[in-house]
């Protein structure tokens, strides 16, 4: 049989998504899962899709982790997809964590601090045996605590910086990078570090923490503070002058506090590791915190010999939008530069014979 | 499309993509750093490319889409389409009606013309990064046209293979100046680039960097006096169009070493079809 050319790309695309669409509701059977049910009760896997997609909208992310059929790195690229096409109305003030509203707080620093210790919602402690009561209806259970009713907490690097203990945070004036509206530049700037981080992959960081505790660019860490809760976000719209209130956040922030630096000028002090994430996600928070204490090294004078400490590799690889596209994109065809690669090694093979062939002689 | 801007890029995108355009043409070759947007396809699937494109299409563009050298392929339909549903331009598979083509991996084998653009979609925009990957470091060999680690890394494929291993994204010198990735195109298209009357686009969209080769620039392969630049192509003229000087693609036919080399640029086949050139395979293909 002679040989037709391969045609019909667009009919593959069209079936194959009707199919994808086909597979995603699964057995009609079954009753279609709704958007409030995700966000209600997949909490954490619709915290970690706004965290990665930098959008914060509880709604939207369901919806995005129901399309991507709970992949959530899919369900990322749909957020960040979305949020680029979205209008900027105004810029933020920072958010205030020292007056969030504490839904968990937890100091490995200290055995009581004012506030006190609050494990809030946490799998903590739970023993991982798979609950089988789960698998039919459960009965709402009531907590004995509202976290209305728990105390203002002051941070925990505030106490031991009124002592002069730990570095100082110094703000500046600088407008924050925004590497969604402009490519990363070296050096980085600390702003361009931490959104990098906060918008980058819980697994790579966790990896990269991860390595920082086993040698590869230890800076001996405390969790100085774990704390989530609520946060206000103002907004001081130039025609009022003074800031406004349009909603509030779940975040989660850890503050590293790390083994010290001093000089002869500047006595001995702590220096910290930040980490602050979208929802309810302090591992991603922990790890952040841990990398980015790690990409201060050169700042803080320390050798540079780890990955977690070349700023380079961890920044251009922490995206997981930017590494699934181009790892998963080795699945388009490449046949044309195949071919050339095939022709190359047949030529060179041949040269490499004729070579032997005449060595023979 | 509703809801979307012409093209899908707002028009401040589209500016700001304009502006490292045009820096990109007045220093040819050289890799401009730009706010690559995220885009409703994947990184590493043609964003840059698309980007480009979306900033350069006007309404009475005509573009053409291939991957491949081919406007079936998969994803050249997807990036077809999505130009057809947010800007609805008028699309075409003919090389000589575009006014637009956005390419990944291959040059048509039809001569561009000065009306005519061309954007290569690119996934690694930096010539050096297999000999040292860092960009603050590669930053400076470009500032200091320190090309000395490529023209090593040439001699060595001549030491160990007799001869250079590049077969594909073989790096060109542009404009006597900047070491460039002309994309990984296969290097029997490189000298297409060179003296080429259509202005050459390039959109690395991951890595978030625009350069360009404005028309009539000099694009010269890298090679050695003694070792001249070779391009590579299989052996066999087009079993179905019996064309000499097209690049080929090897189609595996059976499972006993049937093997078919067919034009990559289907247009281009298809053309010379049309005019009554036939190759083995279509002669037999007429006969049954």
């Amino acid at each position: 049989m002679a040989y037709v050319a391969v045609k019909g790309g667009e009919q593959a695309i069209d079936n194959a998504h009707a199919w994808l669409h086909e597979e995603r509701r699964g057995d009609p059977a079954v009753p279609e899962i709704a958007v409030s049910q995700i966000a209600e009760q997949l909490g954490r896997a619709v915290d970690r899709a706004m965290a990665e997609g930098s959008l914060y909208d509880q709604e939207l992310a369901a919806l995005a982790v129901k399309q991507a059929q709970g992949d959530l790195i899919e369900a990322i690229f749909l957020l960040r997809a979305y949020r680029t096409t979205l209008p900027r109305f105004a810029s933020s003030s920072p958010i205030e964590t020292a007056s969030m509203r504490v839904e968990r707080r937890v100091s490995a620093i200290f055995k009581d601090l004012p506030g006190g210790q609050v494990l809030g919602p946490t799998y903590d402690y739970t023993h991982r045996l798979l609950d089988f009561a789960l698998l039919g209806e459960t009965t709402p259970q009531t907590p004995a605590v509202d976290a209305a009713d728990l105390p203002a907490m002051p941070r925990v690097p505030d106490i031991l910086a009124d002592e002069g203990l730990l570095e100082p945070d110094v703000a500046d004036d600088r407008d924050p990078v925004d590497l969604t509206r402009e490519p990363l530049r070296f050096p980085a700037p600390r702003d361009a570090r931490l959104q990098a981080l906060a918008r980058g992959d819980e697994g790579f960081l966790l990896g990269l923490g991860y390595s920082t505790q086993r040698g590869y660019g230890g800076s001996h860490p405390f969790a100085g503070e774990i704390r989530m809760g609520e946060v206000a976000v103002e907004i001081v719209p130039p025609e009022l002058g003074f800031a406004i209130d349009i909603g509030d956040l779940v975040v989660s922030e850890c503050q590293m506090v790390n083994q010290f630096k001093g000089s002869k000028t500047v006595p001995p002090q702590f220096t910290r590791g930040y980490g602050l994430v979208f929802g309810f996600n302090e591992r991603k928070a922990m790890s952040m915190a841990l990398v980015d204490r790690a990409m201060r090294a050169q700042e803080l004078g320390e050798d540079v010999t780890a990955p977690a400490q070349n700023v380079e590799f961890v920044l251009y690889h922490s995206d997981n939008i930017e590494a699934t596209g181009f790892v998963e994109h080795l699945k388009l065809p490449h046949y044309v530069d195949f071919q050339s690669e095939l022709q190359n090694v047949r030529r060179m093979r041949a040269a490499n014979e004729a070579e032997t062939a005449e060595a023979a002689e | 499309m509703k809801g979307y801007n012409f093209a899908y890029l707002d028009e401040q995108t589209k500016r700001m993509i304009r502006r490292g355009l045009l820096k990109a043409v007045a220093i040819p070759g050289h890799q401009v750093p730009f706010g690559s947007r995220e885009m409703p396809l994947p990184y590493g699937w043609g964003t840059g490319g698309i980007q480009v494109t979306a900033s350069i299409l006007g309404a009475s563009d005509t573009l053409k889409v291939i991957d491949q050298g081919a406007d079936d392929t998969t994803n050249a339909v997807s990036i077809r389409r999505f130009f057809a549903k947010t800007a609805g331009v008028a699309t075409t598979t003919v090389t000589s009606q575009a006014t637009v083509i956005q390419t990944r991996h291959r040059i048509p084998e039809k001569t561009l013309r000065d009306d005519q653009i061309i954007v290569y979609q690119v996934p690694q925009p930096e010539p050096l990064f297999r000999l040292e990957p860092s960009r603050i470091e590669t930053k400076r060999m470009h500032g200091l046209a320190d090309y000395g680690l490529m023209h090593v890394k040439l001699y060595e494929d001549i030491a160990r293979f007799g001869q250079i291993s590049i077969s594909y994204d073989y790096p060109v010198m542009v404009n006597d100046r900047y070491l460039m990735s002309p994309s990984p195109i296969p290097s029997f298209d490189n000298p297409k680039m060179d003296m080429m009357p259509a202005l050459q686009l390039f959109g690395a969209g991951r890595e978030k960097r625009i350069y360009a080769i404005p028309p009539w620039t000099k694009v010269r392969s890298l090679d050695f006096d003694d070792h001249p630049f070779r391009a590579i192509n299989a052996p066999h003229p087009c079993g179905l169009c019996g064309a000499t000087d097209s690049y080929l693609d090897e189609v595996v036919t059976d499972d006993k070493g049937g093997r078919l080399f067919v034009c990559s640029d289907t247009d281009h086949c298809a053309e010379r079809r049309a005019a009554g050139h036939v190759g083995a395979d279509g002669l037999q293909k007429a006969a049954e």
